[in-house]
Parts: C-alpha cells; structure tokens; sequence
C-alpha cells in the first residue's frame, strides 16, 4: 500500500520545508533551546541534506541559568554531529544594558531571550530561522505559519502574516526583514516523544526521572539553582522529578515522576492532565502572554 | 505517582501506524463548529485539565451557564475582542485509529479566502448546516470552494437537531436540498449526519434521540474514510528542491536532487527525464539518511541520483519518459484572490509553482464565479479579495505542469505581489 503513516508524513513535510529554506534564503540558522522539540528539528536537519553536513549553524540564545546537562549534551551534538554553534548570551546584552534584569525572587531571562535573539540575528545577518514550535503547545500558536514574517524590528503581526496554501512557501521579503519558520508546527508533543523513541535519538538526562533538590511554588516544582532565592515559609526539598521542558531554570517547573525509560516518559505522557506549557511560569501570567512575548519576537 | 494500569498503557506500535486524514470544518457564523471542533477535542480526551480550566474560569466569568466548548478553539486576543474568528487555526487530536488535523476556518461572509487556504491542504472538508435553518447561500459557497479545490471527501452535518425536536423530517428535506445543487460539484464521497454538537449526539457516540439514523456518527466517519487513494500514483512527478553536494572526502562526487515526490511512483532503474533540459538518465539510487529505499511515492521527501551526470538544478522536474507533464507559457488557472489590493489587468506579479519561481502577467480575465449561483459574470470582471475568478497568464518561462484536477500539486500556484512580497492569489490550473 503507497501509503504513509501519519509520522512519516510529519517527517517528509518538516524535510520538505527545511530545504525550501535553504534554497529560498541565504543565511538560515537553527534556535538550539536543547530541549527535545529542538533536538528533534537537528535530527530532521540532519536527514534533509545527508550526506551533507547540516548546511546552517546551531544558535543557543544561553540565559545562563541553563541546566548543566543541557549544556553538556549541547556541546557533544554539536561535535558529533559537526555543526557550527552560535551562542548569544542574555548576560552580554545585560552588560551592554539592552536588557534590564528583572527585580524580585523569580528573576526569569525568558524575557530577555527576545532581546538577545534579535540582537544575535542582527549581528550574524541571519535572514531565516528555524524553531520548534508547535501549533499544539498554546492557543496563540494554532494560528502560526510555517514561515512566519518578521519586521524590522523583529515583530510578528497576527494580522499581517501571509496565507498558506498547498506546500507552496513563500520567503520573500524586503531588506531588513526576516522569517522564523516551524518545520514541527503540525506535530504534537506525543508525536515528538514517538518521534524520539522511533529513532532512537539521545536527549539530556533531565528529561528522564532523577532525584533533584526542588522549591514549590505557586503549584508548580522549580529545580533549586544558584539562581533562585527562597521566599518566605519556601523550602528546598529532594524529590524524585523529572523536566517536561528544558529552558532557564528559574522559570521551567519539573514534574514528580519515575519515567526513566522513553516508553514510560510515552505512557506518562498519554496520561498527561497538564499541557507541557503547563509547567512554565511565564505563561502563567496572563492568558495572553504567550501572544504578547510573541508580538515582541520570542520564539 | 500513580501506575498505569494495564488496559490504559498507551500502546506505540498503533500510534506509529496510524494514518493522517487532514479536515477544514465550515459553516456560518453561529452554526456551532467551534462547539463542534470542541466536542471533538473534548470527547477525544486531546483537552489537558490546564485548559479546561481556562475555560471554565472564562465561561464564569462570561457569566455562560455552562462551560463553552467553543472557547478551546478561539485564538487571538484581537480576535477573542470582537468575538469571531478571523483567520485559519490548526488543532489536533488522535484517536487509536487516526490523527486529525484540523484546518479551523471562520465561516463569515469575507472569508473565502481563509476556506481556500484552509481546504488547499485538506482531504476532507465538514459542512455544517443549522437545522433550524436548512441549507443557505453560505453552504453551497462552502460546497462550491470544496468542489474547487477538489476535496474528494464532504461530510454534511446537520446541527442542531436538538433545536428541531430531533427531527428526521427536517434532516431528510435538508438533506435532499443539498443533494439537489451538489450534484453539479465535482466531489465523488458525500456523507450526511444529524448531530447536536452542543449536546454531542452522533459526534462520538451514537445518538440515543435519533434511532431513526442508520449511518455512522461522525468520528466514526472521520476515521474510516478511505483517502489512500486520494494521491495521485500515476503521472511520476518529482520536482527538484535543492542539489546535495557533500564535496567532502567520503561523498566526494556525490551530486543528489532532493526533493519531495509530488505524484507517482519513482524506483531505483526507472528511466527519467529532467525538464526542461529534456536529458535522459536511470534513477541509480533513492537516498536518504543513508538508507537506499526500493521505491518512493508521494509525499515522500527523498534524494535521488542519477546514472549520469546530467545538468539539473532546483526548479527542474524529473518525470517519466511515457508520461510528461505540459509545458507551456501560456496557462489557464481558477484564481481565489487573497488581498486587499484587487489583481490589476494586466499587472505583474510573481509565481510559485511546485520548486519553480517566475514572473507573470495577467493576460485576461475570462469570467468572475458569482460563488453564490455559481454563475459566470462575464461583464464584472474585477476581482478582488474573496473573489474567484477564471483567468489567463503569460509566464517568463515555461511551466511544467498538470490540471489541478489531475493533481493538487503540480497543478497549483500563488501569485505573489513583487512589491509587497505578499501571497495575494492562490490559482488551480485548468
Ligand atoms: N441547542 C444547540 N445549540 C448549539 C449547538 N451547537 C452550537 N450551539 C450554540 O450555537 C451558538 C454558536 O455556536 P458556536 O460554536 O460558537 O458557532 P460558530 O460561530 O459556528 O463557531 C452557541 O451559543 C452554541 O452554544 C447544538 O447542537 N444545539
């Protein structure tokens, strides 16, 4: 039968739209998080232009509050593999004073990533780049395209964005503008943990279950950090956990699990009550502030 | 940590062989397709309890005396502000049978365009229908725009029916409306269901209230359908995306065409040509990932190579020697205008056709489809934003290409504004 399963049609348009753009642009580059969605973009990267090397760097927008793991499996794919990483760090647009740390107990960089993003994109002239969104991971992403138009000013315009039709990409743009472009927006996140487990691809070991300290906070568990403060009656304690998203540690929750296995991170996440999205604390702020973060460049 | 029981463990090897049936729902406003699309995602256990939440807390304090299923699928703040959808939105769920992907399109009267870019990629399209109100003008313009892009697949469904005493009547009298004007359409699979998406009879489950209906509830419908059939495996089509040049010491003479294979079937021997150059050559082998694979069908994303080493670069289409596409500069399409900015006779613009760029002019507009009578207005002959119009091009260069109706892919364009850069018009070729 010439059909194919609903994974491989995933993993032929993602294939598909990497090497639109890299024949439609100029200076491509791909946002590293370290994150699994991220790990699997590589992967597809990597399988679109073999036996070539992947023909775009790896950008890590690093907030410094990284978890170590995350660092370390960043810089073992990059020598496996062969590609070129690009580090932007939040912490030299904060002693340029082009980002303001913020004040208070929970002081996130996720903000701050937009500022070093754009800052990172002007400096290398990136004209396209690629990210792991997913449309399934928020409300304000159902909308996205896979190539998405940026001003100038690296803005995204919900009202502005071009129609998609077919598999018909259009990259065209004037001086100045560039594209973030989503090869995984039309996979959900079980689609990116079977992906995983099909092809046998490594992840950073925080995903998989760990004994950690941890603070609880507004319902959610933070991994304890140089980078935390403890507020009133909050207290570090060890728990069996495990992290559903990889990103600055003062901000990412971790979940209690035993999943130490990629089928049983699948059957945890088939039985999931939270979205992934769930465990951030920056969307927990407002209904709409993915969309808001979203206007000023975020990812 | 709660263990999970055996009867629940999610089971992979059904996940890695599902299939993937892609949908647009449309409808007038009011409706009830967010209700709808909803009930899906609700009864389909795809809604986390973060969302539901959402949900809730926003249906009390909308003061709605139930939770509002609708306010799952509603996207942006600007949008949620004035209280309609304005724009194509994509939601998933899975069942054990199939993933879904949902091409959420708003069924207000300007927004043909949105049904069209939405339908461009769908194998089948829901029409919902008010069965209080039977079918209106905005139900043949949704049927006709299916039509158009050649879904093979309409799913009639007649919501509501809680609103009209569950009656089988009123389905039957809607249903025959329906049939009457969509036998001038060109779709071969009609399916018609009474359902109450609000109350969820005959989306998921069957419906205690209407023991009249014999036929399969929704879901039941979206996971059958058979759309295996719905590629094209005939006309071999590969247009080339992008050439793979390792030049390193492994691959050093390694040159492969990636691309994605549009139509037909490609096998390592296969004799193929490369347009427009007219060389032949053999596929020597079909790559990818360092695997070699027996054969490659649509909508594979492969590298090939060749047995010689003929000139080919991205725009160039490799296809069978016995069965070429046309060429021509010349080119009748069915056009859906997209803008603002209505086309301008004569004007210029940029066209995307499969891997292929090129510069156009608009030689003539032939007709404009009132899309409410289907009839062909030869007098007004402007078209603008949600207008569907047939016209004629000259292109710089010539295209490879086939009818739409023979094939989606090598058979569409978008035409592109040179100034604005935006996509102003989606055209089937005829
Ligand atoms: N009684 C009844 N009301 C419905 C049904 N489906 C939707 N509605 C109501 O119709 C109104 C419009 O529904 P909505 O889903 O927002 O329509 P949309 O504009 O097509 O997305 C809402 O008040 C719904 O609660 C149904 O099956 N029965």
């Amino acid at each position: 039968m010439y059909n194919l399963t609903h994974l491989k049609q995933l993993e032929a348009e993602a294939i598909h739209i990497m090497r639109e753009v890299v024949a439609q642009f100029e200076n491509p580059a791909l946002l590293f998080s370290g994150g699994k969605d991220s790990i699997c973009l590589v992967k597809l990267a990597e399988k679109a232009f073999w036996p070539s090397k992947i023909p775009f760097p790896l950008v890590h927008i690093d907030t410094g509050h990284n978890f170590p793991e995350a660092i370390q499996y960043r810089d073992e794919l990059v020598a496996r593999i062969g590609a070129k990483l690009i580090v932007g760090n939040v912490q030299d647009s904060i002693d340029k004073g082009t980002a303001v740390e913020e004040k208070g107990p929970n002081p996130s960089r996720n903000g701050l990533q937009t500022i070093t993003l754009l800052e990172t994109i002007e400096k290398y002239k990136f004209d396209a780049c690629f990210g792991g969104a997913r449309r399934d991971e928020e409300k304000a992403r159902a909308k996205e395209r896979f190539f998405s138009h940026r001003d100038e000013f690296g803005q995204w315009d919900p009202k502005n964005q071009r129609p998609e039709l077919w598999n018909l990409y259009n990259g065209k743009k004037a001086k100045g503008e560039h594209f973030r472009v989503f090869p995984i927006s039309n996979w959900t996140e079980m689609d990116v943990w079977q992906y995983i487990a099909a092809e046998q691809i490594p992840i950073p070991s925080i995903y998989f279950s760990h004994e950690r300290e941890i603070v609880e906070r507004d319902n959610m568990l933070l991994a304890n950090s140089p980078f935390i403060t403890l507020g009133k009656g909050e207290q570090v304690e060890k728990r069996i956990v495990r992290c559903r998203t990889v990103g600055d540690m003062t901000c990412t929750g971790v979940v209690e699990s035993t999943a130490s296995t990629l089928d049983e991170i699948i059957q945890e996440v088939s039985s999931a009550r939270v979205t992934e999205r769930g465990g951030r604390a920056d969307d927990k702020r407002s209904e709409a502030a993915m969309e808001d973060r979203k206007k000023q460049g975020y990812f | 940590m709660s263990t999970i029981l055996e009867e629940e463990r999610f089971i992979t090897e059904n996940y890695l062989n599902m299939d993937l049936l892609r949908f647009t729902t449309a409808g007038s406003v009011d409706d009830g397709k967010s209700t709808l699309i909803g009930r899906l995602l609700y009864d389909s256990k795809s809604i986390f309890a973060d969302q539901l939440e959402a949900i809730e807390k926003t249906s009390e304090n909308k003061g709605y005396g139930y939770v509002n299923l609708a306010l799952l699928t509603d996207g942006l703040r600007a949008e949620r502000e004035q209280g309609i959808t304005i724009d194509v939105a994509y939601r998933y769920f899975a069942t054990p049978k199939r993933k879904f992907i949902i091409a959420d399109t708003p069924g207000h009267i300007q927004y043909t365009r949105n049904m069209v870019t939405g339908a461009s990629t769908a194998n089948l399209t829901i029409i919902l229908i008010d069965a209080r109100h039977g079918v209106v003008e905005q139900s043949r313009r949704h049927a006709f725009i299916a039509s158009l892009l050649q879904i093979k697949h309409l799913v009639v469904c007649i919501n509501k029916m809680d609103l009209v005493n569950y009656s089988q009547e009123v389905f039957e009298t809607i249903k025959k409306d329906f049939e009457g004007f969509s036998t001038k359409l060109e779709v071969p699979d009609i399916h018609y269901i009474p359902i109450s998406a609000l109350n969820g009879d005959n989306v998921v489950d069957k419906s205690d209230n209407m023991d009249w209906y014999k036929g399969a509830t929704l879901l039941y419908t979206l996971e059958n359908v058979h759309i295996a059939s719905d590629h094209n495996l005939i006309d071999a089509r590969f247009p080339v995306q992008y050439v793979v040049r390792p030049m390193n010491d492994e691959f050093h003479d390694y040159r492969g065409f990636a691309g994605k294979v549009e139509a037909g079937i490609f096998k390592p021997g296969d004799e193929v040509i490369a347009l427009p150059s007219g060389f032949s050559s053999k596929i020597k082998s079909i790559d990818f990932f360092g695997e070699q694979l027996n054969e490659a069908f649509p909508p594979m994303s492969v590298t090939l190579t060749l047995e010689d080493n003929i000139d080919i670069s991205r725009g160039d289409m490799l296809v069978k020697a016995n069965n070429q596409p046309e060429i021509s500069q010349d080119i009748e399409l069915m056009v859906c205008w997209l803008n603002e900015k209505k086309m301008i006779p004569n004007g210029k613009y940029v066209i995307k056709h499969t891997t292929k760029e090129v510069r156009c002019m608009i030689k003539e507009v032939r007709y404009k489809v009132d899309i409410n009578t289907l009839h062909k207005n030869e007098e007004d002959k402007s078209i603008g934003l949600n207008d569907i119009g047939r016209i004629l091009i000259r292109t710089t260069l010539p295209l490879f290409f086939d009818s739409y109706k023979k094939n989606r892919t090598t058979g569409s364009v978008i035409i592109i504004d040179e100034f604005t850069n935006e996509t102003v018009g989606a055209g089937m070729i005829i």
